[in-house]
């Protein structure tokens, strides 16, 4: 099950807020789609080796070499606060 | 001029007429513009329509024939607008990137716009393609050629509909969970998933970054071999990109001898509207027509395969999204009183109830003492899906499922419960765990509305899949132009806030 302070919590840590309402609504989606993903537990996976990814490359590295990237001008172009040629943000909580 | 019927016209008809020079590029796109002005309104397929450009650049094909030729010179095209494009905003169809203008292009953009294709702008999707009916869409609600109240799939959805609307002569998609597929097998066109790796997901906004894959919509199979061929390809930016073993070849084939095609019992075990369940046995009995077989498979985790899906997207999505910060780019919540304010009310304020509900399931997926429960059963539950492909391709050579377990349905039907939403991808999903290619080709019609076909190949068998699905859909002879019925009870436009959340036409390339 799923409680509203756990809803909470995964906001907090996904850096969303959430209203008191939202909080009641979510706690009850997630936990039915919790409850649907849960079917997995039905099945015997020990010794089965995870996917993160279908393709067996490995180490792909590219030539060390210089190359042209993104001038500053266009690294900002679409910030939505900049001074002094940088990212501007508030103050640290 | 020969008078072109936008709906039915294929990329390969207009190749010619333009190549006889019975056409001229600049008339031929403005064939779509027309269509455009003239049923838009109703379709709502794009976010922005670039016609000044494309008329501008159509004339510049025409004059600088000798310079601007190719295979797909001057032939015009529909992108999602989760691909980024220099110059011209791509939204993902969220708040969060309503004036979002990229400084760079998308690999398989730019390798179209190389061949002088002729961009008629950025099309609509569920929010960072997070949806299978482009209802999550912050800007607009699609709808369906076929039937005004019904959805066109999702989350490519616009490109589905501009192609079926004839807005457009083919377009381009991407496809995490059957993004591609399903929108195309609801709006009656072509919809292709190549392998993993074979396309550049370079400036695909990442959804989730293991499943994602960029496709053609088009109104042929022999369209969406012409546009595959120009968008494959190992490209530097993609650490995941590989080179096909094979190039990808222009179809041909009209028969199906000696090809085995392996049904798996639990793909019509997923609740089939009796409609898709009679066009899709049709469909069989013509394989065996052509000469094919079918065969009975079983894909024993077929079932467990959505729910690994519904923990390995978000969790990748979570991490993904977590870019979205307010600081470099796109949405910020106005006076932030510190960082976390700023974090917390820009996203919250940014992102749409979807996103925040796949960001939420993938957070918790992915948070201590969870993580093995979720994640890492999700892995393995991918591998046992992966397996059972294998196991399956050592005794056919191609799979046949229907694409979606539905026609299109009602607008408004699926946005409240979003586990039957996630149903509409029940047959797709597999083939993105397995990263293997896989097509819709639309098989006829229910209740008016189009049913979709999947077929699905072993990795890198793009010229398989696409040789059988090019004899099959010669056989099924569908017809591609919609009625456009239905009324569209309520109009799709959504509250777009103040002006500066519309994104804007920006006049550069193409």
């Amino acid at each position: 099950m799923i409680s509203e302070d756990d809803v909470l919590h995964v906001a907090r840590l996904a850096r969303l807020r959430v209203t008191s309402e939202e909080r009641a609504t979510m706690a009850g989606e997630l936990a039915r789609i919790l409850a649907h993903v849960g079917k997995m537990s039905e099945i015997d996976v020990t010794g089965v080796r995870p996917t993160a990814h279908v393709l067996d490359v490995v180490n792909v590295t590219r030539e060390d070499k210089r190359r042209p990237g993104l001038t500053r001008d266009e690294a900002l172009r679409n910030a939505p606060a900049v001074s002094d040629d940088c990212f501007r943000v508030p103050r640290m909580g | 001029m020969t008078t072109l019927d936008p709906l039915r016209l294929t990329a390969r008809d207009a190749k010619r007429l333009l190549v006889d020079g019975e056409i001229s590029a600049a008339e031929l796109t403005k064939v779509f513009l027309d269509q455009i002005a003239a049923v838009e309104d109703k379709v709502k397929a794009f976010i922005l329509v670039t016609a000044d450009n494309a008329a501008k650049y159509s004339t510049k094909v025409d004059r600088e024939m000798q310079a601007m030729r190719g295979p797909l010179a001057g032939l015009p095209i529909a992108v999602k607008d989760n691909l980024v494009t220099e110059g011209v905003t791509t939204t993902c169809a969220s708040r969060m990137l309503h004036n979002y203008q990229p400084v760079y292009t998308a690999t398989a953009v730019r390798q179209v716009w190389d061949g002088h294709v002729v961009m008629l702008g950025k099309t609509n999707l569920d929010e960072f393609a997070m949806g299978s009916s482009t209802e999550y869409s912050a800007y607009q609600v699609t709808a369906n050629p076929w039937d005004l109240d019904t959805v066109p799939g999702g989350s490519s959805g616009g490109s589905a509909a501009a192609v079926a609307a004839g807005e457009a002569l083919w377009a381009l998609g991407s496809d995490t969970g059957g993004s591609v597929r399903q929108p195309a097998s609801l709006c009656g066109v072509v919809g292709m998933k190549p392998t993993y790796g074979a396309v550049s997901r370079y400036g695909l906004v990442a959804f989730a970054s293991s499943l994602d894959q960029i496709g053609p919509l088009t109104r042929s199979v022999y369209d969406c071999a012409l546009l595959l061929q120009h968008i494959t390809g190992r490209d530097p930016r993609d650490a995941t990109s590989v080179e096909l073993p094979e190039p990808v070849v222009l179809p041909s084939a009209e028969r199906l001898d000696g090809l085995r095609i392996g049904v798996p019992s639990e793909y019509l075990d997923v609740g089939l509207e009796d409609g898709v369940r009679a066009r899709f046995d049709e469909t069989l009995a013509r394989i065996e027509e052509l000469g094919g077989r079918c065969v009975e498979v079983s894909l024993p985790h077929t079932e467990y395969a959505l729910p690994a899906f519904y923990v390995i997207a978000p969790a990748e999505a979570s991490a993904n999204l977590a870019r979205f910060d307010g600081v470099r780019y796109g949405y910020r919540c106005s006076d932030p009183v510190d960082l976390t304010d700023l974090y917390e009310r820009t996203r919250s304020e940014g992102f749409g109830p979807e996103v925040k509900r796949r960001i939420m399931i993938g957070t918790y997926a992915l948070s201590a003492g969870y993580y093995d429960a979720y994640y890492g059963r999700a892995q393995r539950v991918r591998s046992l899906v992966c397996r059972d492909f294998d196991h399956a391709f050592s005794q056919v050579d191609l799979i046949a499922s229907p694409t979606s377990p539905t026609v299109a349905f009602t607008a408004g039907s699926r946005t409240s419960d979003p586990l039957a939403m996630y149903m509409s991808d029940v047959c797709t999903i597999p083939a993105n765990l397995a990263g293997l290619p896989a097509i819709s080709i639309p098989c006829g019609l229910s209740g008016g509305l189009p049913v979709g076909f999947q077929l699905i190949g072993p990795a890198f068998s793009e010229n398989r899949v696409l040789a059988a699905a090019h004899a099959l859909e010669g056989a099924i002879g569908f017809d591609t132009a919609p009625p456009f019925r239905g009324s569209r009870s309520s109009s799709g436009e959504r509250d777009r806030g103040s002006a500066d959340t519309t994104p804007r036409p920006e006049d550069t390339h193409p």
